[in-house]
């Protein structure tokens, strides 16, 4: 299955960048039942990870308690218009995404 | 829809070769932390285990969720020299929600949204120069409200 | 049961008023503006956008060249002037309803099997929803304006007000039993006074919307729907008359409020 879109933004705001990203994703817990009272299995993005410039500045480790369509916000210091944002994740089956913008 | 075998091994081929660089960038996850049942197992396995209280830690968070599925929480370090912040929602059944670890250019900032069974602390961990720093805040749940 | 105590709690006005204190109102309302802040809702406007351009249907068309009241393929502006009426299919229409007409008209759709599966779910979204959403975002910042000029959307309008406050059901239950007078919320959600404009505007300018409860997006014809099954009426059809009269009088209530959804609910 491909995985459903993200979106980010990045924004400077007095010497701060601010990047907003949106994920699409199930976040599934293992423990919520299907329509037809099936278990629904464990799925869940493990890592996100955000780059600037083609450098890592923020690697996170999540779980399955953070909420479905997982939205994060991330601030880094400095960071000048046109600077290219990156942010991937990987979930727990191996899927993958990510997306790039400019800092505007 | 037939899919070609031939084809379908090298689409195979190609995700495999897709993945590689990222598996190796997801090194990290703290399967011992993210797998503890109580807040202090997954303190234990960040190495956290015992933070002292910050007031230079904050969590800005409603005080009421209307709903369980998605709490809002924000959180600043200001403690100086931070290099990763992490949550934990102490009543959930893995109360591990998240690490986060900053290199130089990112600030000791994360805003996310975390799903909560029941009423519980909220527990942010900072750490910086090898020590770790702790704030609590409760959220109430309020699924069902008055109603039940 | 859960349902049935929600609406003790409407019909017996001030229970829960009593046990909610002015803080923790002002606690729900800090929580519901910070879930907005982080919604997920725009992931559904590009899921609606690349809908919209999907070659769909008999014809193999995407709906591009849907009329949604400002021309063919205008999709700027156009849910901002929505519902009005429409001269190609001589009634007043609301977005869902239009849609549901392009996707017949245009891509050569069963009109029943394209309305077999308006309202989706958290892991499968209908394309309805979806679609509502992009375009409803390509208002954002306009004033609502529906039509209320043309005799039949005065029609409509008139008709959809009368719905509101028609008594009927085994419960003998009208919109306005729970969004008739102040201070009557169900849980904890204040039920909004939809004739009053100041209670609509809110309303007409944040809807369709994400709830997060269910991770879908929800839209106006869901609502007009969920409220008459909670009322024990028989199920409106989708884009019948009757709905499309009451999402016209409730948009025209609330109307010159500038555009600043799709919203997030709880």
């Amino acid at each position: 299955m491909a995985a459903g879109p993200m979106k980010m933004r990045a924004t400077l705001n007095g010497g701060v960048t601010d990047v907003r990203v949106l994920m699409t994703h199930p976040m599934e817990t293992g423990q919520r039942k299907d329509p037809d009272g099936k278990l629904v299995p464990l799925h869940f993005i493990q890592n996100v990870t955000v780059k600037l410039n083609g450098r890592t500045v923020v690697e996170s480790q999540i779980s399955q308690g953070i909420s479905r369509n997982p939205v994060f916000t991330f601030r880094l210091k400095g960071g000048a218009k046109g600077d290219r944002i990156e942010v991937s994740w990987i979930d727990n089956h191996g899927e993958t995404n990510q997306t790039e913008t400019a800092v505007a | 829809m037939r899919i070609n075998p031939i084809r379908r091994s090298l689409v195979a081929v190609l995700a495999a070769a897709c993945l590689k660089p990222f598996a190796a960038l997801a090194a990290t996850w703290n399967k011992d932390g993210f797998g503890a049942k109580t807040a202090a197992d997954a303190l234990k396995a960040l190495g956290a285990g015992n933070p002292l209280p910050s007031k230079d830690l904050l969590i800005e968070a409603p005080q009421i969720a209307e709903n369980g599925a998605v709490v809002p929480i924000e959180i600043t370090s200001n403690v100086p020299g931070t290099t990763s912040i992490a949550v934990l929602i102490d009543k959930n059944p893995f109360p591990l929600v998240a690490k986060f670890d900053f290199t130089a250019g990112a600030l000791p900032f994360v805003k996310l949204n975390a799903k909560m069974g029941e009423t519980s602390d909220v527990r942010v961990i900072a750490e910086a120069g090898g020590k770790h720093y702790v704030a609590t805040q409760e959220i109430k749940v309020t699924v069902g409200g008055c109603g039940g | 049961m859960r349902k049935f105590l929600g609406f003790c709690a409407v019909v017996g006005g001030g229970f829960c008023a009593a046990v909610l204190a002015q803080d923790a109102k002002k606690e729900i309302q800090r929580y519901q503006q910070m879930i907005a802040e982080g919604s997920p809702v725009e992931l559904f406007e590009l899921q609606g956008e690349e809908l919209w351009k999907k070659p769909q249907g008999p014809n193999k068309v995407s709906l591009e060249k849907c009329d949604l009241g400002l021309g063919a393929g205008v999709v700027k502006g156009a849910y901002a002037r929505l519902p009005r009426y429409f001269k190609d299919a001589d009634r007043v229409m609301d977005l869902e309803t239009r849609l549901l007409h392009c996707m017949v008209t245009l891509q050569g759709r069963k009109r029943e099997e394209t309305a077999a599966r308006v309202f989706g779910s958290a892991d499968r979204p209908s394309e309805m929803e979806s679609l509502s959403a992009y375009i409803a975002a390509q208002s954002r910042g306009m004033k609502m304006a529906p039509g209320l000029s043309h005799p039949k959307e005065k029609e409509a309008y008139a008709m959809g007000r009368a719905l509101y406050f028609h008594r009927a059901g085994a419960w003998d239950f009208s919109c306005a039993s729970c969004h008739g007078e102040e201070g009557k919320r169900i849980r904890m959600q204040d039920l909004p006074v939809l004739y009053k404009p100041e209670h609509a505007r809110p309303v007409v300018s944040t809807w369709p919307a994400y709830r997060v409860s269910t991770s879908q997006i929800v839209t106006l014809q869901w609502r007009m729907n969920n409220c008459y099954q909670q009322m024990r009426m028989p199920e409106p059809d989708f884009g019948s008359d009757t709905t499309v009269a009451l999402i016209l009088f409730l948009t025209a209530t609330g109307k010159d409020a500038p555009y600043r959804g799709p919203g997030t609910k709880r």
